[in-house]
Protein backbone atom coordinates (compact mmCIF):
# COMPACT_ATOMS: atom_id res chain seq x y z
CA UNK A 1 0.00 0.00 0.00
CA UNK A 2 2.83 2.44 1.29
CA UNK A 3 4.81 1.47 -1.98
CA UNK A 4 1.94 2.44 -4.04
CA UNK A 5 1.35 5.69 -2.42
CA UNK A 6 5.02 6.50 -2.84
CA UNK A 7 4.56 5.34 -6.63
CA UNK A 8 1.88 7.24 -7.05
CA UNK A 9 3.47 9.94 -5.72
CA UNK A 10 6.63 9.68 -8.04
CA UNK A 11 4.50 9.49 -11.04
CA UNK A 12 2.26 12.43 -9.57
CA UNK A 13 5.65 14.42 -9.63
CA UNK A 14 6.82 13.32 -12.95
CA UNK A 15 3.61 14.52 -14.45
CA UNK A 16 4.32 17.91 -13.27
CA UNK A 17 7.61 18.41 -13.91
CA UNK A 18 6.92 17.59 -17.61
CA UNK A 19 3.83 19.41 -17.78
CA UNK A 20 5.40 22.43 -15.82
CA UNK A 21 8.01 22.81 -18.42
CA UNK A 22 5.59 23.87 -21.14
CA UNK A 23 4.96 27.55 -20.50
CA UNK A 24 1.12 28.32 -20.07
CA UNK A 25 0.41 31.23 -22.12
CA UNK A 26 -1.85 34.08 -21.29
CA UNK A 27 -2.68 36.75 -24.22
CA UNK A 28 -3.58 40.30 -23.06
CA UNK A 29 -6.71 40.42 -26.15
CA UNK A 30 -7.89 43.85 -25.18
CA UNK A 31 -6.74 46.36 -22.39
CA UNK A 32 -7.06 44.19 -18.82
CA UNK A 33 -8.68 40.84 -20.30
CA UNK A 34 -6.53 37.86 -20.98
CA UNK A 35 -7.18 34.65 -22.53
CA UNK A 36 -5.53 31.20 -22.83
CA UNK A 37 -5.80 28.84 -25.64
CA UNK A 38 -6.33 25.55 -24.86
CA UNK A 39 -5.47 22.40 -27.15
CA UNK A 40 -7.79 21.07 -29.15
CA UNK A 41 -7.52 17.44 -28.04
CA UNK A 42 -8.53 15.47 -25.36
CA UNK A 43 -7.66 15.48 -21.95
CA UNK A 44 -4.65 13.44 -21.28
CA UNK A 45 -1.66 13.28 -18.87
CA UNK A 46 0.23 15.06 -21.71
CA UNK A 47 -1.85 17.78 -21.87
CA UNK A 48 -2.00 17.99 -18.23
CA UNK A 49 -6.15 18.53 -19.18
CA UNK A 50 -5.48 21.92 -20.96
CA UNK A 51 -7.97 21.82 -23.76
CA UNK A 52 -10.23 24.50 -22.17
CA UNK A 53 -9.81 28.46 -23.20
CA UNK A 54 -9.68 29.92 -20.26
CA UNK A 55 -9.52 33.68 -19.27
CA UNK A 56 -9.41 36.40 -16.35
CA UNK A 57 -10.56 40.12 -16.30
CA UNK A 58 -8.77 42.75 -14.41
CA UNK A 59 -10.63 45.67 -12.87
CA UNK A 60 -8.87 48.57 -11.26
CA UNK A 61 -9.01 46.54 -7.51
CA UNK A 62 -9.42 43.09 -8.25
CA UNK A 63 -9.46 40.11 -10.61
CA UNK A 64 -12.51 37.93 -12.46
CA UNK A 65 -10.86 34.44 -13.18
CA UNK A 66 -13.47 32.43 -16.21
CA UNK A 67 -12.60 28.53 -15.88
CA UNK A 68 -9.27 27.05 -13.68
CA UNK A 69 -8.72 24.20 -16.25
CA UNK A 70 -8.38 20.64 -16.28
CA UNK A 71 -5.96 19.48 -13.56
CA UNK A 72 -4.94 21.16 -10.22
CA UNK A 73 -1.73 21.76 -12.39
CA UNK A 74 -3.10 23.55 -15.19
CA UNK A 75 -4.94 25.47 -12.99
CA UNK A 76 -2.18 26.53 -10.62
CA UNK A 77 0.00 26.82 -14.13
CA UNK A 78 -2.35 29.57 -14.77
CA UNK A 79 -2.59 31.56 -11.41
CA UNK A 80 1.20 31.83 -11.50
CA UNK A 81 0.92 33.00 -15.33
CA UNK A 82 -1.62 35.51 -14.32
CA UNK A 83 0.26 36.85 -10.80
CA UNK A 84 2.83 37.86 -13.94
CA UNK A 85 0.46 40.06 -15.00
CA UNK A 86 -0.94 41.77 -12.46
CA UNK A 87 -0.64 41.47 -8.39
CA UNK A 88 -4.50 43.04 -7.74
CA UNK A 89 -6.32 40.13 -5.81
CA UNK A 90 -8.41 37.56 -7.32
CA UNK A 91 -11.63 37.87 -5.93
CA UNK A 92 -14.04 35.63 -8.04
CA UNK A 93 -13.54 32.88 -9.94
CA UNK A 94 -16.18 31.84 -12.14
CA UNK A 95 -16.91 28.56 -13.30
CA UNK A 96 -19.16 29.10 -16.99
CA UNK A 97 -19.98 24.91 -16.76
CA UNK A 98 -19.55 22.07 -14.96
CA UNK A 99 -17.25 19.96 -16.89
CA UNK A 100 -14.09 19.23 -15.63
CA UNK A 101 -11.84 20.73 -18.73
CA UNK A 102 -13.52 24.16 -17.28
CA UNK A 103 -13.72 23.14 -13.22
CA UNK A 104 -10.88 20.46 -12.23
CA UNK A 105 -8.10 23.53 -11.59
CA UNK A 106 -10.51 25.36 -8.97
CA UNK A 107 -8.48 23.67 -6.32
CA UNK A 108 -5.51 25.72 -7.41
CA UNK A 109 -7.27 28.69 -6.55
CA UNK A 110 -8.77 27.60 -3.40
CA UNK A 111 -6.69 29.48 -1.07
CA UNK A 112 -6.57 32.98 -3.36
CA UNK A 113 -9.57 33.85 -1.33
CA UNK A 114 -11.74 34.26 -4.45
CA UNK A 115 -15.75 33.57 -4.22
CA UNK A 116 -16.59 30.97 -6.24
CA UNK A 117 -19.22 31.92 -8.92
CA UNK A 118 -21.62 29.66 -10.65
CA UNK A 119 -24.87 29.01 -12.41
CA UNK A 120 -27.73 28.23 -9.74
CA UNK A 121 -27.69 24.64 -10.79
CA UNK A 122 -23.39 24.16 -10.52
CA UNK A 123 -23.49 22.83 -7.06
CA UNK A 124 -26.33 19.95 -8.02
CA UNK A 125 -24.38 19.24 -11.39
CA UNK A 126 -21.02 19.06 -9.92
CA UNK A 127 -22.62 16.70 -6.69
CA UNK A 128 -24.72 14.91 -9.20
CA UNK A 129 -21.59 13.98 -11.63
CA UNK A 130 -18.41 14.53 -10.10
CA UNK A 131 -17.58 11.51 -8.38
CA UNK A 132 -17.96 9.78 -12.41
CA UNK A 133 -15.98 12.17 -13.53
CA UNK A 134 -13.03 11.69 -10.85
CA UNK A 135 -13.30 8.35 -11.61
CA UNK A 136 -14.19 8.63 -15.47
CA UNK A 137 -10.97 10.43 -16.37
CA UNK A 138 -8.79 8.50 -14.18
CA UNK A 139 -7.54 6.02 -17.18
CA UNK A 140 -6.80 9.63 -19.30
CA UNK A 141 -5.59 11.64 -16.39
CA UNK A 142 -3.87 9.48 -13.95
CA UNK A 143 -2.61 10.77 -10.70
CA UNK A 144 -3.42 13.89 -12.05
CA UNK A 145 -6.29 13.45 -10.96
CA UNK A 146 -5.48 12.85 -7.13
CA UNK A 147 -5.33 16.15 -5.65
CA UNK A 148 -8.54 17.35 -7.72
CA UNK A 149 -11.26 18.44 -5.74
CA UNK A 150 -14.49 19.64 -7.22
CA UNK A 151 -14.95 23.38 -5.73
CA UNK A 152 -18.78 24.27 -5.27
CA UNK A 153 -19.72 27.84 -5.81
CA UNK A 154 -20.34 30.13 -2.78
CA UNK A 155 -22.17 32.75 -4.98
CA UNK A 156 -24.61 31.32 -7.40
CA UNK A 157 -26.61 33.37 -10.59
CA UNK A 158 -30.23 32.85 -10.81
CA UNK A 159 -30.39 35.13 -13.61
CA UNK A 160 -28.35 37.73 -13.94
CA UNK A 161 -25.33 39.20 -11.54
CA UNK A 162 -23.19 41.76 -11.84
CA UNK A 163 -19.71 41.86 -10.23
CA UNK A 164 -17.56 44.57 -9.68
CA UNK A 165 -13.74 44.03 -9.92
CA UNK A 166 -13.22 48.24 -9.12
CA UNK A 167 -14.43 50.64 -11.89
CA UNK A 168 -14.97 47.84 -14.13
CA UNK A 169 -18.75 45.76 -13.98
CA UNK A 170 -18.86 42.08 -15.29
CA UNK A 171 -22.17 41.02 -16.23
CA UNK A 172 -22.97 37.19 -15.52
CA UNK A 173 -25.84 35.61 -17.31
CA UNK A 174 -27.19 31.95 -16.65
CA UNK A 175 -28.79 30.25 -19.56
CA UNK A 176 -31.55 27.32 -19.85
CA UNK A 177 -30.32 23.83 -20.48
CA UNK A 178 -28.12 24.23 -24.03
CA UNK A 179 -24.53 22.84 -23.68
CA UNK A 180 -25.19 21.27 -20.51
CA UNK A 181 -27.67 22.51 -17.52
CA UNK A 182 -25.13 25.07 -15.88
CA UNK A 183 -24.16 27.00 -18.69
CA UNK A 184 -22.99 30.29 -17.32
CA UNK A 185 -21.62 33.54 -19.84
CA UNK A 186 -18.93 36.47 -18.36
CA UNK A 187 -19.38 39.81 -20.77
CA UNK A 188 -17.22 42.72 -19.68
CA UNK A 189 -19.18 45.65 -21.50
CA UNK A 190 -15.75 47.95 -20.84
CA UNK A 191 -14.12 46.16 -23.43
CA UNK A 192 -16.73 44.40 -25.64
CA UNK A 193 -15.50 40.81 -24.80
CA UNK A 194 -17.87 38.02 -24.26
CA UNK A 195 -16.46 34.54 -22.69
CA UNK A 196 -19.29 31.85 -23.64
CA UNK A 197 -17.65 28.80 -21.94
CA UNK A 198 -18.90 25.43 -24.00
CA UNK A 199 -21.73 27.39 -25.37
CA UNK A 200 -19.63 28.38 -28.27
CA UNK A 201 -17.08 25.82 -29.76
CA UNK A 202 -15.08 26.68 -32.51
CA UNK A 203 -13.10 24.05 -34.91
CA UNK A 204 -13.51 21.84 -31.80
CA UNK A 205 -16.85 20.07 -32.57
CA UNK A 206 -19.86 20.66 -30.27
CA UNK A 207 -21.02 18.72 -27.49
CA UNK A 208 -24.33 18.52 -26.90
CA UNK A 209 -24.75 17.77 -22.91
CA UNK A 210 -27.94 19.30 -22.03
CA UNK A 211 -30.55 19.90 -24.99
CA UNK A 212 -30.17 20.11 -28.54
CA UNK A 213 -33.21 22.56 -28.96
CA UNK A 214 -32.15 24.15 -26.19
CA UNK A 215 -29.01 25.20 -27.24
CA UNK A 216 -30.22 26.30 -30.70
CA UNK A 217 -32.30 28.77 -28.73
CA UNK A 218 -30.01 30.05 -26.56
CA UNK A 219 -27.68 30.55 -29.82
CA UNK A 220 -30.27 33.08 -30.86
CA UNK A 221 -30.34 34.96 -27.76
CA UNK A 222 -26.57 34.86 -27.34
CA UNK A 223 -26.93 36.65 -30.86
CA UNK A 224 -28.74 39.87 -29.36
CA UNK A 225 -25.62 39.96 -27.09
CA UNK A 226 -23.72 43.48 -27.89
CA UNK A 227 -19.46 42.75 -27.96
CA UNK A 228 -16.84 42.71 -30.19
CA UNK A 229 -15.18 39.82 -29.86
CA UNK A 230 -15.74 36.25 -28.13
CA UNK A 231 -13.71 33.79 -26.13
CA UNK A 232 -15.21 30.31 -26.83
CA UNK A 233 -15.04 27.64 -24.88
CA UNK A 234 -12.47 25.86 -26.89
CA UNK A 235 -10.83 26.37 -29.88
CA UNK A 236 -8.81 29.97 -31.32
CA UNK A 237 -8.73 32.10 -27.96
CA UNK A 238 -10.79 35.13 -29.70
CA UNK A 239 -12.94 35.70 -32.70
CA UNK A 240 -15.15 38.01 -34.17
CA UNK A 241 -18.75 38.54 -32.40
CA UNK A 242 -21.34 37.65 -33.62
CA UNK A 243 -20.38 35.79 -36.97
CA UNK A 244 -18.25 33.28 -34.86
CA UNK A 245 -22.00 31.90 -33.68
CA UNK A 246 -22.44 30.72 -37.37
CA UNK A 247 -20.59 27.28 -37.91
CA UNK A 248 -21.69 25.55 -34.88
CA UNK A 249 -25.42 26.91 -35.70
CA UNK A 250 -25.01 25.03 -38.97
CA UNK A 251 -23.82 21.90 -36.67
CA UNK A 252 -26.88 22.04 -34.85
CA UNK A 253 -29.08 22.63 -37.47
CA UNK A 254 -28.04 20.02 -39.32
CA UNK A 255 -27.65 17.42 -36.65
CA UNK A 256 -31.21 18.64 -36.07
CA UNK A 257 -33.03 18.38 -39.22
CA UNK A 258 -31.36 15.05 -39.96
CA UNK A 259 -32.68 13.48 -36.80
CA UNK A 260 -36.26 14.77 -37.09
CA UNK A 261 -36.06 13.04 -40.78
CA UNK A 262 -35.18 9.33 -39.72
CA UNK A 263 -37.77 10.33 -36.69
CA UNK A 264 -40.28 10.72 -38.56
CA UNK A 265 -39.57 7.77 -41.04
CA UNK A 266 -39.56 5.59 -37.59
CA UNK A 267 -35.49 5.08 -38.56
CA UNK A 268 -34.16 3.23 -34.63
CA UNK A 269 -31.93 5.18 -32.63
CA UNK A 270 -29.05 2.88 -32.95
CA UNK A 271 -29.02 3.23 -36.91
CA UNK A 272 -29.80 7.07 -36.93
CA UNK A 273 -27.25 7.70 -35.08
CA UNK A 274 -24.97 6.54 -37.37
CA UNK A 275 -25.70 8.29 -40.45
CA UNK A 276 -27.39 12.08 -38.55
CA UNK A 277 -25.51 14.76 -39.26
CA UNK A 278 -22.51 12.90 -40.90
CA UNK A 279 -21.80 15.18 -43.47
CA UNK A 280 -20.79 17.76 -40.99
CA UNK A 281 -17.43 15.61 -40.66
CA UNK A 282 -15.19 17.97 -42.26
CA UNK A 283 -15.92 21.08 -40.83
CA UNK A 284 -14.51 19.80 -37.43
CA UNK A 285 -11.90 18.52 -35.26
CA UNK A 286 -12.61 15.19 -32.98
CA UNK A 287 -15.86 14.88 -34.56
CA UNK A 288 -15.35 11.08 -34.20
CA UNK A 289 -15.29 11.50 -30.44
CA UNK A 290 -18.39 13.69 -29.72
CA UNK A 291 -20.48 13.39 -32.67
CA UNK A 292 -22.43 10.31 -32.46
CA UNK A 293 -23.02 11.20 -28.73
CA UNK A 294 -24.66 14.15 -29.55
CA UNK A 295 -26.70 12.53 -32.03
CA UNK A 296 -27.67 10.15 -29.39
CA UNK A 297 -28.76 12.57 -26.94
CA UNK A 298 -30.57 14.34 -30.00
CA UNK A 299 -32.21 11.82 -30.90
CA UNK A 300 -33.82 11.22 -27.47
CA UNK A 301 -34.67 14.59 -26.93
CA UNK A 302 -36.38 15.09 -30.48
CA UNK A 303 -38.43 11.97 -29.82
CA UNK A 304 -40.71 13.33 -27.67
CA UNK A 305 -41.52 16.08 -30.02
CA UNK A 306 -42.35 13.62 -32.90
CA UNK A 307 -46.21 13.27 -33.52
CA UNK B 1 9.41 8.56 -21.45
CA UNK B 2 6.91 10.18 -18.65
CA UNK B 3 4.30 9.43 -20.69
CA UNK B 4 5.13 5.80 -20.75
CA UNK B 5 5.30 5.78 -16.95
CA UNK B 6 2.07 7.56 -16.61
CA UNK B 7 0.23 5.09 -19.15
CA UNK B 8 1.47 1.59 -17.64
CA UNK B 9 0.93 2.80 -14.07
CA UNK B 10 -2.83 3.73 -15.33
CA UNK B 11 -2.47 0.14 -16.88
CA UNK B 12 -1.81 -1.57 -13.79
CA UNK B 13 -3.94 0.35 -11.51
CA UNK B 14 -6.87 -0.97 -14.03
CA UNK B 15 -6.16 -4.60 -13.41
CA UNK B 16 -5.70 -4.79 -9.73
CA UNK B 17 -9.44 -4.16 -9.66
CA UNK B 18 -10.39 -6.38 -12.51
CA UNK B 19 -12.97 -9.12 -10.90
CA UNK B 20 -15.78 -10.98 -13.54
CA UNK B 21 -18.90 -10.47 -12.01
CA UNK B 22 -20.86 -12.84 -13.90
CA UNK B 23 -20.22 -15.62 -11.93
CA UNK B 24 -21.91 -13.77 -8.91
CA UNK B 25 -24.94 -12.67 -10.82
CA UNK B 26 -25.46 -15.94 -12.30
CA UNK B 27 -25.83 -17.04 -8.43
CA UNK B 28 -27.98 -14.13 -7.43
CA UNK B 29 -30.23 -13.58 -10.41
CA UNK B 30 -30.66 -17.15 -11.76
CA UNK B 31 -29.96 -19.28 -8.51
CA UNK B 32 -27.05 -21.01 -10.24
CA UNK B 33 -29.30 -22.83 -12.61
CA UNK B 34 -27.18 -24.04 -15.56
CA UNK B 35 -26.98 -21.63 -18.57
CA UNK B 36 -26.27 -22.67 -21.99
CA UNK B 37 -24.87 -20.68 -24.62
CA UNK B 38 -26.18 -21.68 -27.96
CA UNK B 39 -26.85 -19.73 -31.24
CA UNK B 40 -30.02 -19.53 -32.85
CA UNK B 41 -32.09 -18.78 -29.01
CA UNK B 42 -31.84 -15.33 -28.29
CA UNK B 43 -29.27 -12.79 -30.10
CA UNK B 44 -28.26 -8.96 -28.91
CA UNK B 45 -27.48 -6.09 -30.60
CA UNK B 46 -25.55 -3.79 -28.97
CA UNK B 47 -23.31 -1.06 -29.66
CA UNK B 48 -18.91 -1.81 -28.90
CA UNK B 49 -18.67 1.86 -27.37
CA UNK B 50 -21.32 3.51 -25.75
CA UNK B 51 -21.33 7.20 -26.93
CA UNK B 52 -23.56 7.84 -24.79
CA UNK B 53 -23.31 6.25 -21.81
CA UNK B 54 -26.47 7.48 -20.54
CA UNK B 55 -28.23 5.85 -23.41
CA UNK B 56 -27.01 2.94 -24.71
CA UNK B 57 -29.75 0.75 -27.62
CA UNK B 58 -29.77 -2.92 -26.47
CA UNK B 59 -31.98 -4.83 -28.93
CA UNK B 60 -32.90 -8.07 -27.90
CA UNK B 61 -34.28 -10.96 -30.79
CA UNK B 62 -36.05 -13.88 -29.44
CA UNK B 63 -35.02 -16.17 -32.43
CA UNK B 64 -36.92 -19.49 -31.15
CA UNK B 65 -40.44 -19.40 -30.82
CA UNK B 66 -42.26 -19.29 -27.84
CA UNK B 67 -39.77 -17.92 -25.43
CA UNK B 68 -41.78 -16.44 -22.60
CA UNK B 69 -38.72 -14.33 -20.79
CA UNK B 70 -35.69 -12.70 -21.42
CA UNK B 71 -33.34 -10.73 -18.97
CA UNK B 72 -30.84 -8.06 -19.95
CA UNK B 73 -28.01 -7.62 -17.37
CA UNK B 74 -24.92 -5.11 -17.13
CA UNK B 75 -22.46 -7.01 -15.35
CA UNK B 76 -20.39 -3.94 -14.21
CA UNK B 77 -23.14 -1.60 -13.28
CA UNK B 78 -24.24 -0.96 -9.45
CA UNK B 79 -27.40 -2.70 -9.82
CA UNK B 80 -26.54 -5.24 -12.72
CA UNK B 81 -30.35 -6.27 -13.72
CA UNK B 82 -31.33 -3.81 -15.96
CA UNK B 83 -34.60 -5.69 -16.94
CA UNK B 84 -36.39 -8.43 -16.60
CA UNK B 85 -38.93 -8.89 -19.50
CA UNK B 86 -41.69 -11.71 -19.74
CA UNK B 87 -44.03 -11.84 -22.94
CA UNK B 88 -47.49 -12.46 -22.84
CA UNK B 89 -48.44 -16.08 -24.06
CA UNK B 90 -49.63 -15.75 -28.17
CA UNK B 91 -48.14 -12.08 -27.81
CA UNK B 92 -45.86 -13.44 -30.85
CA UNK B 93 -42.84 -10.82 -29.34
CA UNK B 94 -39.80 -11.16 -31.41
CA UNK B 95 -38.10 -7.89 -30.89
CA UNK B 96 -37.81 -5.77 -27.92
CA UNK B 97 -35.19 -2.45 -28.18
CA UNK B 98 -35.05 -0.48 -24.57
CA UNK B 99 -32.05 2.06 -23.45
CA UNK B 100 -29.71 1.61 -20.61
CA UNK B 101 -26.85 3.46 -18.60
CA UNK B 102 -23.44 1.97 -18.96
CA UNK B 103 -21.44 2.57 -16.38
CA UNK B 104 -18.21 1.13 -17.44
CA UNK B 105 -16.14 -1.08 -19.81
CA UNK B 106 -18.61 -3.83 -19.22
CA UNK B 107 -20.20 -7.37 -20.75
CA UNK B 108 -23.71 -7.60 -21.15
CA UNK B 109 -25.43 -10.48 -21.00
CA UNK B 110 -29.17 -11.40 -22.15
CA UNK B 111 -30.33 -14.73 -21.05
CA UNK B 112 -33.51 -16.31 -22.27
CA UNK B 113 -35.74 -19.02 -21.29
CA UNK B 114 -36.90 -21.71 -23.50
CA UNK B 115 -40.48 -23.58 -22.96
CA UNK B 116 -38.67 -26.05 -20.54
CA UNK B 117 -37.69 -23.93 -18.53
CA UNK B 118 -33.88 -24.33 -19.87
CA UNK B 119 -31.79 -20.74 -19.58
CA UNK B 120 -29.66 -19.79 -22.80
CA UNK B 121 -27.61 -16.43 -23.13
CA UNK B 122 -25.35 -14.22 -25.00
CA UNK B 123 -23.13 -11.67 -24.14
CA UNK B 124 -21.60 -8.36 -25.83
CA UNK B 125 -18.41 -6.23 -24.72
CA UNK B 126 -19.45 -2.95 -24.63
CA UNK B 127 -16.73 -0.11 -24.22
CA UNK B 128 -18.22 3.20 -22.30
CA UNK B 129 -16.55 6.60 -23.71
CA UNK B 130 -15.06 8.97 -21.16
CA UNK B 131 -15.53 12.46 -22.17
CA UNK B 132 -17.44 14.28 -20.51
CA UNK B 133 -20.33 11.54 -20.64
CA UNK B 134 -21.54 10.94 -17.52
CA UNK B 135 -24.58 8.66 -16.84
CA UNK B 136 -26.44 11.23 -15.10
CA UNK B 137 -29.70 12.94 -16.38
CA UNK B 138 -29.32 15.96 -19.12
CA UNK B 139 -31.76 18.32 -16.96
CA UNK B 140 -32.82 18.16 -13.73
CA UNK B 141 -35.56 20.29 -13.48
CA UNK B 142 -37.02 19.17 -16.21
CA UNK B 143 -36.83 15.63 -15.76
CA UNK B 144 -38.21 16.17 -11.93
CA UNK B 145 -41.33 18.34 -14.16
CA UNK B 146 -42.40 15.88 -16.66
CA UNK B 147 -42.57 12.90 -13.77
CA UNK B 148 -44.75 9.83 -15.55
CA UNK B 149 -45.55 11.61 -18.84
CA UNK B 150 -46.14 9.09 -21.88
CA UNK B 151 -46.05 8.59 -25.36
CA UNK B 152 -46.91 5.69 -27.80
CA UNK B 153 -45.93 5.54 -31.45
CA UNK B 154 -46.22 3.09 -34.27
CA UNK B 155 -43.92 2.40 -36.03
CA UNK B 156 -43.21 0.29 -39.79
CA UNK B 157 -42.88 -3.25 -39.27
CA UNK B 158 -40.67 -5.07 -41.38
CA UNK B 159 -42.78 -8.79 -40.97
CA UNK B 160 -46.35 -7.81 -42.43
CA UNK B 161 -47.83 -10.07 -39.82
CA UNK B 162 -46.35 -8.43 -37.27
CA UNK B 163 -46.92 -4.68 -35.71
CA UNK B 164 -44.08 -2.44 -34.31
CA UNK B 165 -44.42 0.30 -31.85
CA UNK B 166 -42.77 2.47 -28.99
CA UNK B 167 -43.66 3.55 -25.14
CA UNK B 168 -41.72 5.81 -24.18
CA UNK B 169 -42.45 7.06 -20.14
CA UNK B 170 -40.93 10.29 -18.92
CA UNK B 171 -38.92 9.24 -15.62
CA UNK B 172 -35.70 10.44 -14.06
CA UNK B 173 -34.66 7.11 -13.26
CA UNK B 174 -32.09 8.37 -10.52
CA UNK B 175 -30.42 6.02 -9.03
CA UNK B 176 -29.56 6.69 -5.60
CA UNK B 177 -25.61 7.07 -6.17
CA UNK B 178 -25.86 10.96 -5.95
CA UNK B 179 -24.95 12.87 -2.85
CA UNK B 180 -26.52 15.95 -1.73
CA UNK B 181 -23.87 18.42 -1.55
CA UNK B 182 -25.85 20.47 1.50
CA UNK B 183 -27.51 17.53 3.27
CA UNK B 184 -24.28 15.14 2.41
CA UNK B 185 -27.34 12.51 2.38
CA UNK B 186 -27.98 10.06 -1.01
CA UNK B 187 -30.35 11.45 -2.72
CA UNK B 188 -33.17 8.83 -2.76
CA UNK B 189 -33.00 5.86 -5.85
CA UNK B 190 -36.08 6.99 -8.07
CA UNK B 191 -36.93 4.62 -11.19
CA UNK B 192 -39.08 2.84 -12.69
CA UNK B 193 -39.63 -0.68 -11.69
CA UNK B 194 -42.12 -2.31 -13.43
CA UNK B 195 -43.96 -1.93 -16.66
CA UNK B 196 -46.82 -3.85 -18.42
CA UNK B 197 -47.89 -3.47 -21.64
CA UNK B 198 -50.96 -4.71 -23.17
CA UNK B 199 -53.57 -4.80 -26.11
CA UNK B 200 -57.03 -4.97 -25.11
CA UNK B 201 -56.44 -7.22 -21.72
CA UNK B 202 -53.47 -9.42 -23.53
CA UNK B 203 -50.35 -8.76 -22.36
CA UNK B 204 -47.52 -8.52 -24.56
CA UNK B 205 -44.75 -7.96 -22.45
CA UNK B 206 -44.21 -7.26 -18.66
CA UNK B 207 -40.74 -5.53 -17.05
CA UNK B 208 -39.12 -5.31 -14.20
CA UNK B 209 -35.98 -3.03 -13.94
CA UNK B 210 -33.76 -1.13 -12.17
CA UNK B 211 -31.57 1.86 -12.06
CA UNK B 212 -29.50 0.40 -15.56
CA UNK B 213 -32.26 1.63 -17.24
CA UNK B 214 -31.89 5.39 -18.73
CA UNK B 215 -33.56 8.58 -18.22
CA UNK B 216 -36.76 8.15 -19.97
CA UNK B 217 -37.28 4.24 -20.38
CA UNK B 218 -37.79 3.55 -23.61
CA UNK B 219 -39.18 0.34 -25.33
CA UNK B 220 -39.90 -0.66 -28.99
CA UNK B 221 -40.95 -3.85 -30.04
CA UNK B 222 -42.74 -6.03 -32.28
CA UNK B 223 -45.70 -8.09 -31.46
CA UNK B 224 -48.51 -10.28 -33.38
CA UNK B 225 -51.45 -8.15 -33.09
CA UNK B 226 -54.90 -9.95 -31.70
CA UNK B 227 -57.24 -7.47 -33.43
CA UNK B 228 -57.60 -5.18 -30.03
CA UNK B 229 -58.48 -1.48 -30.45
CA UNK B 230 -56.15 -0.11 -27.71
CA UNK B 231 -52.66 -0.22 -26.27
CA UNK B 232 -53.12 -0.16 -22.16
CA UNK B 233 -49.57 0.49 -20.50
CA UNK B 234 -49.08 0.58 -16.81
CA UNK B 235 -46.16 1.58 -15.51
CA UNK B 236 -44.93 2.02 -11.53
CA UNK B 237 -41.77 3.21 -9.50
CA UNK B 238 -39.82 2.38 -6.67
CA UNK B 239 -41.75 5.02 -4.63
CA UNK B 240 -45.49 4.11 -4.97
CA UNK B 241 -46.11 6.45 -8.42
CA UNK B 242 -48.73 4.67 -10.76
CA UNK B 243 -48.33 5.77 -14.17
CA UNK B 244 -51.20 5.16 -17.17
CA UNK B 245 -51.63 5.52 -20.59
CA UNK B 246 -54.13 4.29 -23.26
CA UNK B 247 -54.22 4.63 -26.88
CA UNK B 248 -56.02 3.31 -29.54
CA UNK B 249 -54.54 0.79 -32.09
CA UNK B 250 -54.11 2.75 -35.76
CA UNK B 251 -55.89 0.78 -38.50
CA UNK B 252 -56.73 -1.98 -35.47
CA UNK B 253 -59.69 -4.15 -37.30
Amino acid sequence: MLQRTIRRLAIAFLCLVAGGAKSFELTEIAPGVFAHQGVTALMSRDNLGGIANLGAIVGAEAVAVIDTGGSRAEGEAFLAALQQRTTKPIRYVIDTHVHPDHIFGNIAFRDTGAVFVGHKNLARAMAARGPHYLSSFREAMGALLDDVILVPPTLTVERETILDLGGRKITLKAWRTAHSDSDLTVLDSQSGTLFTGDLLFLQHVPIVDGSLLGFLSVIEELRKIEAVRVVPGHGPAVAPWPQALEAQKAYLDHLTRDLRADIAKGETLARAVTTAGRGEKPNWLLFEDYHTRNATAGFAELEWEAP
Amino acid sequence: MVAALCLSAGAALAQEQKIDPWPGLVTDIFHDRPIASHEGVVALEAPKRAEDAAIVPMTISLLAPGLRAATLVIDENPMPMAAAFSFGEGAGVTKIETRVRVNSYTNVHVVSQTGDGALHSVVKFVKASGGCSAPAIKDQDEASANLGKMKYRELPSENPALREAQIMIRHPNNSGLQMDPLTRAYIPAHYVDKVEVRQGDALIFSMEGGISLSEDPSFRFAYKPNGAKVMRVEARDNQGNVFKGEWPIGGAS
